[in-house]
């Protein structure tokens, strides 16, 4: 079975809500980016989603524009990702997404990529600039190697869109919580709640919500509603930050232990 | 060529689609629907055409190059969108959106730019139809083309500058298509080339049209038979597209679009997508690119800054798969000489974008047949690329 579900049936079970990190592969370096995958995995990540740059990121706002263009020029590339993931993998079973854009799946070929995603033990991909009409090939690559491919629902997204997209997701839906791309937001969506809990009405997977999330009283709120959340910009932002600064290690795992903590039952 | 292109999903072949964020679909879906709905309303075309005529200048004149003729052994006409109100035939495309804004009842229009010709005239056309605009452009076009920069000012356009990735017009396109996606309830995405996410490629071509038919019009009059060759420059693609479509069924017609060659192809400073450049997605189609071997995108070059595009229209690349037209490029030097040789012998300093179509077809002379009978599209003129030329100091 494939890691994402078995995350869920987990998480259902304890009652948890699902902390999902993002962080960018190969930033700030590799090595130091290794070393934060580790300090995630012991502070309380449930799933890792780890950005597989891309040169136009035309969904992400300046914060991960920044760490992409700083993974691709120290020399982040599709192979050397899927290495990455094979030698994580070698350490932990969490459940680990990927998130890039199109291009670099395309050229690398589509059937070589699900078969080296699975070889190397990944467990889902998230395309933001894949709708589900384009990713036939991709999704059914996918599919016969056990690995799930996440589609994103919006606000702007009509009902019976939302119905299809929820009758054909596996693993989870990803909702974004804001009509724009992503990056911390001071305030939530004024639709949010409603809307996912109309998502929520038309499908069996857990709905995690992502997109301009950075503390852990927007979290609570949002769990109210949601299965669980990903945070992405504000942690690259804290990376940034904190990254050359002593003891970076045990700031980040403190950052990090707060923002799941608000994921308890 | 008899299939009608594109086909429901916005494919032209295997190229084309719609590779965006979901919360552009409901956007892309509005747009698709107003557009095909204009398209067959008399009131909407009867007030764009009003526009195009009084405003924008059109028809343009089918000029015959006497000299350049006499020059190359040809028979040469200039169809000369350089005229037109703002100097280019951007102006075609940026006037029809700007109308179809106002018919979906959006407030706000945005656009890309890399020289600023689309630019100003997407700020001439919100300027003139009372709609808020904001225009997206690379640093580094901004200092190349700061005259166009006032320009949109002074029309009363937001500029905004971007200062990731390469600073040029891809990442121009990025941040006005991160903005779409920001603004999407009350905003229009006017794109300037038959680029991006279907229905654009479609929208622009058919917008930009205009060109081919009206040569195709007046040519019939003048001398009662077809072109052997249309020669147009090729950077997203629109000018070429808009000459070539309606020509596409008249199969003796020879199409050619001159890509950007740069420093040269075999140099990493070019842009020449289709020469040169292999299949990928980017800014919402999948169509030939210049990228990497792992599927990231590069950096064009072309000292037009209007050429100075990685991506080429999904539709042009299906004309190259299928061998209706062929795509060639010419170095920036090449395009500087033809630069200089139609400011002396026409008196018309073109474009240093319609230079490269020229430059091409001074060179094609040499190999065919004489008196062939060959349509330019002028497809701007020269006055904003005065400072770039000044600088290579040609004038001994």
């Amino acid at each position: 079975m494939n890691r994402i579900n078995l995350k869920i049936q987990e998480l259902e079970k304890s009652g948890k809500k699902a902390f999902i990190p993002y962080i960018t592969a190969g930033f700030p370096d590799i090595k130091t980016c290794r070393k934060i995958i580790q300090a995630l995995i012991d502070s309380g990540a449930d799933f890792i989603e780890l950005g597989m740059p891309f040169s136009d990121p035309i969904a992400d706002g300046p914060t991960i524009q920044l760490s992409s263009q700083t993974a691709i020029a120290k020399g982040m590339n599709l192979p050397k990702y899927l290495a990455l993931i094979r030698k994580i993998r070698k350490t932990t079973q969490l459940p680990l997404i990927m998130m890039t854009y199109y291009n670099p799946l395309f050229k690398f070929g589509i059937k070589n990529f699900a078969r080296t995603a699975c070889l190397c033990g990944l467990d889902g991909v998230i395309v933001p600039d894949l709708l589900p009409e384009e990713a036939k090939e991709l999704a059914q690559n996918l599919k016969k190697y056990g690995i799930h491919l996440i589609y994103l629902v919006a606000p702007t997204t009509t009902k019976k869109r939302m119905h299809m997209i929820a009758k054909i997701s596996t693993g989870f839906i990803y909702y974004v919580s804001l009509t724009g791309v992503t990056g911390i937001r001071k305030t939530l969506h004024p639709q949010l709640h409603k809307n996912v809990r109309v998502l929520k009405r038309y499908c069996r997977v857990p709905v995690y919500v992502g997109f301009g999330i950075s503390s852990a009283g927007q979290i609570k709120k949002i769990n109210l509603v949601a299965d669980g959340v990903i945070v992405g910009s504000a942690l690259i932002k804290f990376i940034l930050a904190n990254s050359n600064r002593s003891h970076f290690t045990k700031r980040l795992k403190r950052f990090i232990s707060g923002l799941s903590k608000s994921c308890a039952k | 060529m008899s299939k009608k292109v594109p086909n429901r999903y916005g494919y032209y072949g295997i190229f084309g689609g719609k590779f965006i964020p979901e919360t552009l679909t409901r956007a892309l879906a509005e747009l698709e629907r107003a557009y095909f709905q204009a398209k067959s309303d008399a009131k909407f075309k009867r007030e764009l055409n009003g526009y195009l005529k009084e405003f924008a200048g059109r028809p343009t004149p089918l000029y015959f190059a006497e000299r350049l003729s006499e020059y190359t052994g040809l028979k040469i006409y200039l169809k000369r969108e350089d005229l037109l109100h703002t100097g280019a035939h951007k102006i075609n495309n940026t006037l029809a959106q700007a109308l179809l804004a106002k018919k979906m009842g959006k407030t706000r229009v945005i656009a890309e730019t890399g020289a600023g010709q689309h630019g100003v005239a997407t700020a001439v056309a919100a300027a003139r139809l009372n709609l808020e605009c904001e225009i997206f452009m690379g640093e580094e076009d901004m200092h190349r083309q700061a005259l166009n920069v006032y320009r949109m000012q002074l029309l009363g356009a937001k500029i905004t500058k971007v200062l990731s990735g390469s600073k040029t017009l891809k990442d121009a396109t990025n941040e006005a298509l991160r903005n779409w996606v920001s603004t999407v309830e009350k905003t229009h995405y006017i794109i300037g080339s038959v680029v991006g996410p279907h229905p654009y490629p479609q929208i622009v071509r058919d917008f930009q049209s205009v060109i081919g038919t009206e040569t195709k019009r007046q040519l019939l009059k003048r001398v009662s038979r077809l072109p052997d060759y249309l020669i147009a420059c090729v950077g997203g693609g629109s000018n070429a597209m808009g000459l070539f479509y309606p020509f596409v069924n008249d199969k003796k017609v020879k199409l050619i679009g001159v890509e950007a060659g740069g420093l040269g192809l075999t140099s990493a400073k070019h842009a020449a997508t289709l020469c040169k450049g292999s299949v990928g997605v980017l800014h919402g189609s999948k169509s030939y690119l210049l990228q990497d071997r792992y599927g990231q995108i590069n950096i064009a070059h072309s000292i037009s800054a209007g050429l100075d595009y990685p991506g080429v229209g999904p539709e042009h690349s299906f004309l190259k798969m299928s061998g209706r037209a062929k795509y060639v490029s010419v170095t920036d030097k090449d395009a500087l000489d033809a630069f200089v040789l139609l400011s002396r012998i026409e008196g018309i300093i073109p474009a240093l974008e319609s230079a490269h179509a020229i430059a091409y077809t001074v060179k094609l002379s040499k190999k065919i047949k004489k008196n062939s009978l060959i349509i330019i599209c002028l497809s701007g003129r020269g006055d904003k690329d005065m400072d770039i030329v000044r600088e290579q100091n040609i004038i001994k």
